[in-house]
């Protein structure tokens, strides 16, 4: 019974939690063992917290008992990702200079998740403060795809997209400031989604770049997701930036799944150089399933996409190298070096040096560049221009079809310690998904078939116009449905990292 | 070379960033690649287009004038690296300015 | 730090040089809560319990503005004659400081809220138009204590203790242009001027305007230029000029140390110093080895402000009668002189004044208690006017029972005596006293009789026509009536009594 309450979707628990059939704390207990039993291997997270899970697991099921209404996704086990903040957790967002921090206050996330009946497992690793795409960047280490162990579970939501893969979470929150949950639920095979910036809370959220950390949902299916989705979304006053509009009806659009009559754009600068011949093999399949279930395909050029990445490595370190500002040593956090003779300004920059690593450290003197006076104009202020050209392409685009589509990422997943020494081809990774961050709409990445060169997992992405979040679950889930079809089990009984692929076994849904 | 070792230094200075004369070096290199790869927004931002701050454009958010309970001084000083009187104690700081 | 250069006498500085002068004023804001949070923005908490995750800039927290924070801005913009930017942009300020929790300050860099005003002054019969640059928001940091070194200073200290509850309480800055064509008013013109700026900002009821407090901060300007000049000289910013004599004080110390300067050949450094209270003189900031970078960009985690036009005359329409206006109209009002005027302003009773007026009592009569008695007692006791324990209604009820005839001003100034000293209102007073003026004229016969059968020598002087020595008997009959009698009546019955019958009062 537990392995099978592992590989069920969260929409199943809920089911069942809510029907008695089976106790929250059993499902809690069930997720508790696996992560056990594999997360020495994984490393999906950094802090597991059994007894406050399974309080809250309780707490759910004296509630069914009481015959108090329970939530769509009460009793479901989740990972959240460590940036979110959590007062019975500690949130260190993988780095030494926050290691052991206790958060007097929840993120809103946090609360909505809460308040929902979502048992919250524990805090799920990633790049230091969101920075990369692998979670090597993680102080404490990287976690394993569970597809290939060797090989990254993308980042930076990287913990997060382990979990869910290595069945140790149904559901996981990451935050996509560049990519960095579709990119991670692409490479492992799994659902993830950037909603449409302002759609989700960032109050709790340990800022790496303000004007484009979006939190989201990710999970195996899409209505996982979409339900995941509707529970932690919706207006916060306490983000200005947080839009005051009711949440799109991504429930309702993931059981849709229908993509008839429905416009499809191919962007015609996300293809081609660059990618992997498998990944274009998958995602040209994808879409000729698309045309044949009804949808009209045509070819969407947005030519300013590639400049989407240099104004993104301007903007985002930008924004980063003032927002991390913060962690100084004075208020929270580690501080080194403090002897009684050195002042405050020497302590600062010996806490800073010793407590954040090389990527976080290039990108703080890099934003710091750029925001100089001096070079504000040629840097920042030009990548804010391009921001405008970019948006400028989707508003063109959206207006000749509903949504478009590429390549999640140009490749697979790729091996540990194969770019970390190199920072351009690692800032590659977010080729395809940085576009909708700088434009601030939906995006969506589906599992769409394994790359016949490695059997490795392909991502579709799916982007929608802002606050159009549900057309774009409409097509991941029709996707998602066909191509479920076509393979007779779910794509990650496939995967073998942890020795455990079901080949030709009928998928439990 | 569009930056060079002893802006890098300078640029971590501002940051207050202790770096090592390895780190220096190193950084140095990798950024100048980045810089050069970034430099290419300067290729379409023409004169006259205008920037975007924000991804979805919203105005005047404000919340009203009321007192939200604040967390309390034992909550806040409890994370502090060291604390004394009530305050949070921190090395001798120059005068800025 | 020091500084061997012996300044030059004003005057003779004055003489050689032009001054032009620019003020930055900062105010706290009298809002209810902090200008991004919900904390309380009032003083006296204990340390540190003011704080939330916002204001002390806890990963992750968010700033949401106060609407009450924008709407006082635009207000005192509209007071100062300001244009209101239709949309405008908050700005992060990046610097590192152990008082400044995000290590920025969110500030209002490229896109102040309102801009290009001004503000009317008076000094020496002289009308000044001091132009306002701008005025804009942002948010105040903690405060250090320093121990270890000399007492409470930053230099020599082992270290600091930071306090947050001010962190994050709303201040704006209001910056003039530079004021040229003040000459040798400069030090009184920069004082007038936050003289005026405190009033208005009172008079809208947007700060309680306290310099002693911080609740006021002024940074001075200025520059000189030889007499001729067709450029204007360096600038230094002296900060640290926390009451309205040092404002005055410390432009003429600037003034005096950069006449040396430019006197001795060398060339002003544009710098920040500081005033020192003690010695009114002004000392070199650190010079520091790398000029600051602020890296000013649009804060991301705020939207813009865009106040609708319906919004600002809604808030144009809250605008109270400006200190200026009111004055002139209290002025033709009262019937008084630009000097009376003065006077009352410098005295700090003009709001009091007008107070006692509203409350009953003549202007004239306001007027008398309030710079005669009460002005004695204030300087007496080294507290101001409106600190005394009476109220304006104390003080016309009293001018209204002298006005009936039932006290003296004699007697008046003990039931003043006894408000002051906090033993109930003017009329509890009379009563619990029993004071009441006698009128009677046998009772005061007698007690003439008396004074003037103790001194013959006196009365006989008085027969002899020598009316002036009256005085000496009326003292004694007040004396025996402790006071309470009218003086003016003892005097004519004495001088009835003593043959010189004439009249004295006017009919
Ligand atoms: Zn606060």
């Amino acid at each position: 019974m537990d392995s099978e309450l592992t590989r069920m979707t969260a929409a199943g628990i809920a089911a069942l939690v809510a029907a008695g059939e089976v106790s929250a704390v059993e499902v809690a207990a069930a997720h508790l063992d696996r992560i056990e039993a594999v997360d020495e291997r994984v490393h999906a997270f950094l802090h597991v917290a059994a007894d406050s899970a399974l309080r809250a697991a309780r707490a759910i099921d004296d509630r069914r008992a009481a015959g108090q209404p329970l939530g769509p996704l009460a009793g479901v086990p989740l990972a959240l990702k460590d940036v979110f903040t959590t007062t019975d957790m500690p949130t260190t967002c993988g780095s030494r200079i926050l290691e052991g921090w206790r958060p007097p206050y929840d993120a809103t996330v946090t609360g909505r998740l809460r308040r929902a009946g979502i048992v919250i497992l524990g805090k799920a690793n990633m790049d230091e403060f969101a920075m990369g795409s692998s979670t090597e960047n993680s102080a404490f280490g990287p976690s394993r795809n569970p597809w290939d162990l060797s090989r990254v579970p993308g980042g930076s939501s990287g913990g997060s997209s382990a979990a869910v893969a290595a069945f140790e979470a149904p559901l996981a929150i990451g935050t996509d400031t560049g990519g960095s949950i579709r990119q991670p639920g692409a490479v492992t095979g799994i659902v993830g989604v950037k909603p449409t910036y302002g759609g989700s809370s960032r109050y709790g959220v340990v800022a790496f770049a303000s004007s484009l950390d979006t939190p989201g949902p990710l999970a195996r299916t899409v209505l996982d997701a979409a339900l995941l989705h509707e529970a932690m979304s919706g207006h916060d006053p306490c983000d200005s930036t947080s839009v005051d509009a009711p949440v799109p009806p991504v429930v309702a659009a993931a059981r849709q799944a229908d993509v008839s009559g429905l416009r499809i754009g191919v962007v015609t600068e996300l293809n081609g150089e660059g990618y992997q011949p498998g990944v274009i093999t998958r995602f040209t399949e994808a879409v000729e399933l698309l045309e044949s279930m009804g949808a009209k395909v045509t070819e969407v050029s947005c030519p300013h996409f590639g400049y989407a990445l240099p104004a993104y490595y301007l903007i985002a370190p930008s924004e980063c190298s003032s927002n991390l500002a913060r962690f100084d040593a004075m208020r929270y956090g580690l501080r080194v070096g403090d002897d009684g003779t050195r002042s405050a300004e020497e302590v600062m920059s010996l806490t800073r040096a010793a407590g954040f690593g090389a990527e976080v450290k290039r990108r703080i003197i890099l934003g710091t560049y750029a925001l100089s006076s001096g070079y504000y104009d040629a840097y920042y202020g030009k990548a804010q221009q391009v921001r405008t050209l970019i948006t400028r392409d989707f508003e063109k685009a959206f207006e000749q079809v509903d949504v478009l589509v590429s390549p999640a990422t140009p490749t697979t997943a790729f091996p540990i310690g194969e770019r970390a020494d190199d920072p351009m081809a690692m800032y590659l990774a977010d080729l395809c998904t940085i576009p909708s961050n700088l434009a601030g709409n939906a995006a969506i990445s589906v599992p769409c078939g394994l790359a016949p060169e490695d059997g490795l997992p392909v991502g579709l992405q799916v982007m929608a116009p802002v606050l159009a979040d549900d057309r774009m679950y409409r097509v991941a889930a029709a996707v998602e449905a066909a191509l479920g079809q076509r393979r007779g089990h779910p794509l990650l009984d496939e995967a073998n990292g942890l020795g455990e692929a079901r080949p030709g076994q009928e998928g439990r849904r | 070379m569009s930056i060079t070792r002893e802006e890098v230094a300078h640029l971590a200075r501002l940051s207050r960033l202790a770096l090592s004369a390895d780190e220096l070096d190193r950084f140095a290199g990798q950024l100048d690649v980045i810089i050069a790869a970034v430099a290419r927004v300067q290729e379409v931002a023409a004169d006259g287009i205008p920037p975007t701050t924000h991804a979805v454009p919203v105005t005047n958010v404000f919340r009203e004038d009321i007192i939200v309970p604040p967390l309390g001084a034992g909550v806040v000083l409890d994370q502090a690296p060291a604390a004394e009187q009530g305050r949070f104690r921190v090395p001798r700081i120059l005068a800025e300015d | 730090m020091t500084e061997t250069i012996t300044a030059v006498p004003y005057d003779e500085a004055i003489a050689r040089y032009e001054p032009l002068i620019g003020l930055e004023t900062h105010v706290e804001l009298g809002t209810i809560t902090k200008m991004f949070c919900g904390c309380p923005a009032a003083f006296g908490a204990e340390p540190n319990a003011a704080v939330c995750p916002v204001c002390l800039g806890l990963p992750g927290s968010l700033p949401v503005t106060n609407r009450s924070a924008i709407e006082y801005t635009i207000r005192i913009g509209l007071a100062l004659n300001c244009s209101i930017a239709s949309w405008c942009r908050f700005a992060r300020k990046n610097y590192f400081y152990p008082d400044m929790p995000k290590d920025y300050q969110i500030s209002q860099y490229d896109e102040p809220l309102c801009t290009d005003g001004w503000l009317d002054i008076v000094v020496d019969g002289i009308d000044f138009r001091v132009g306002i640059e701008r005025v804009h928001m942002e948010e105040d940091t903690g405060k250090s204590l320093h121990v270890g070194g000399a007492t409470g200073r930053i230099h020599g200290a082992d270290y600091s203790l930071v306090d947050y509850n001010r962190s994050g309480i709303p201040l704006v800055e209001v910056v003039t242009k530079p004021v040229p064509g003040t000459g040798t008013l400069a030090p009184v013109v920069a004082r007038a001027y936050v003289t005026e700026l405190r009033e208005v900002l009172r008079a809208l009821g947007v700060s309680d305007v306290r310099m002693e407090e911080g609740s006021l901060r002024c940074d001075v300007n200025t520059s000189l230029a030889p007499r001729g000049a067709s450029q204007w000289g360096t600038r230094t910013e002296t900060k640290n000029v926390n009451s309205l004599r040092s404002v005055e004080r410390a432009v003429r110390s600037e003034i005096e140390r950069q006449a040396a300067v430019l006197d001795a050949g060398g060339r002003v450094i544009q710098e920040t110093r500081h005033f020192h209270e003690e010695s009114g003189l002004t000392t070199s900031g650190r010079s520091k080895e790398e000029a600051q970078d602020y890296r000013y960009f649009p804060e991301p985690d705020l939207v813009p402000v865009a106040p609708a036009a319906e919004w600002v005359e809604q808030l144009r329409a809250t605008l109270p009668e400006l200190p200026s206006a009111r004055r002139a109209r209290l002025q033709a009002e009262w019937g008084l002189s630009d000097l009376d005027m003065t006077a009352l302003g410098n005295a700090g009773a003009l709001d009091l004044v007008a107070d006692t007026v509203t409350a009953g009592a003549t202007p004239a009569d306001a007027r008398k208690w309030w710079l005669g008695e009460l002005s004695r007692h204030a300087n007496e006791s080294g507290t101001e006017l409106a600190a005394l324990a009476v109220t304006p209604a104390q003080v016309a009820r009293i001018a209204a029972i002298v006005a009936s005839g039932a006290l003296n001003d004699t007697l008046a100034r003990q039931v003043l005596e006894g408000v002051l000293a906090g033993q109930g209102s003017p009329d509890e007073i009379v009563a619990a006293r029993g004071l009441a003026v006698v009128s009677d004229d046998a009772t005061l016969l007698a007690a003439i009789d008396a004074a003037i059968a103790a001194h013959q020598d006196v009365a006989a002087k008085i027969r002899n026509g020598k009316a002036a020595a009256a005085g000496a008997l009326v003292g004694a009959v007040m004396k025996a009536t402790r006071g309470q009698a009218d003086a003016a009546r003892v005097r004519e019955l004495i001088l009835e009594r003593l043959g010189q019958a004439y009249p004295l009062r006017d009919p």
